[in-house]
């Protein structure tokens, strides 16, 4: 089979944004006011609307017969190759935000890259994620600064969750023999090419919000090799129950 | 002119967005936010997610001015018996009938 690399690069791809669209679903209905609640939810549709085409392209790239549907619903925690950061729990709003500042600017500076792929139509979706992202980015930051230099309270949780989270941050710019080929094919962008702007960018905005960059340097990793935290498994258990107690259900 | 009462939530903005078609910023409802730019983001995540819009205003809404209900009478009820501010009072001449 040609490209085996495509399948679980575009895995990587879809699976960070069905889980991270997941947790932020989880907001919807307890936003702290109804307008960021909508933000919120909206972001979520649009991260899960990514995977779903991603999702659908590594099905195809399979050839396995799978659909976008049997990949989401129909695979267990081992098998998803996720990063850590976006599967953790959505804890406060300050954690949820910072997660989302994080991955949004990482998601850009990727997509921007892989509208160039050679593959069209992994170029195509990538095309309409930067705008998403873009917007993504700029809401996240701007609570970001919101919360980081707002009152004392607001403050210390917004640090807490830069603290908290910063060790699950290097993940996203492992690079292995997946993401090499897929850059060498011309089809895929090498994350680790990706993290000195995702830096200057996330130390930029963390300094307006008054936040301090940690400078630990033991990073959490296993995610892209299908090795989990426990919180995937409750996540999976309860997003993939109605699609698994009614396969083939419609509606 | 007195400060409307503090509730808990954040300050009102009124929304306006302007319609793709290009035509002139309507009045779409109103949002909460703590700051311009962050009511210009709710503005668009509430209203205007569907393409709604090429274009967004928002105005916090204690600056806007509004007329009253005592108003009604005097700002709006003399027009009526006066016909003659009304286009239709005078007869078009015959020259310009077509258009």
């Amino acid at each position: 089979m040609a490209d085996s690399f495509l399948f679980p690069y575009l895995l990587r791809l879809a699976d960070d944004r069905l889980i991270l669209g997941h947790r932020l679903s989880e907001w919807c209905g307890h936003g702290p006011i109804l307008e960021e609640d909508i933000a919120l939810a909206n972001i979520a549709l649009d991260l899960i609307g990514e995977a779903t085409l991603f999702y659908k392209l590594a099905g195809e790239a399979e050839g396995q017969g799978r659909n976008e549907d049997g990949l989401a619903y129909f695979r267990d925690a081992v098998d998803f190759r996720n990063a850590l950061m976006v599967e953790l729990p959505k804890g406060d709003f300050g954690v949820t935000i910072v997660r989302q500042f994080f991955f949004s600017a990482y998601s850009l500076l990727q997509m921007e890259a892989l509208t160039k792929s050679s593959n069209a139509e992994l170029a195509g979706i990538a095309a309409k994620a930067v705008k998403e992202s873009r917007y993504h980015v700029r809401h996240s930051a701007q609570w970001v600064v919101t919360l980081g230099d707002g009152t004392e309270e607001s403050h210390k949780r917004a640090q807490r969750a830069v603290n908290d989270l910063w060790r699950y941050t290097g993940e996203l710019f492992l690079s292995d023999a997946i993401d090499q080929e897929a850059a060498k094919a011309g089809i895929g962008v090498d994350p680790s090419t990706l993290a000195d702007a995702w830096r200057t960018q996330v130390m930029e905005v963390l300094q307006r919000a008054t936040l301090t960059t940690p400078t630990v340097n033991y990073m959490q990793r296993g995610g892209r090799d299908g090795k989990h935290t426990e919180h995937l498994g409750h996540l999976l258990s309860e997003m993939q129950i109605v699609a698994r107690s009614h396969p083939g259900a419609s509606w | 002119m007195a400060e409307p009462v503090q509730d808990s939530q954040w300050p009102l903005w009124e929304v306006f967005l302007q319609p793709p078609k290009g035509e002139a910023h309507e009045h779409a409802g109103s949002v909460h936010a703590a700051t311009a730019e962050q009511a210009l983001q709710n503005a668009r995540d509430v209203y205007s997610r569907r393409g709604e819009a090429v274009s967004i205003w928002v105005v916090p809404s204690r600056s806007i001015t509004a007329s009253t209900p005592d108003d009604m009478g005097s700002f709006f009820d003399p027009g009526n018996d006066k016909p003659y501010r009304h286009p239709q009072f005078y007869k078009a001449p015959r020259g310009v009938r077509v258009f």
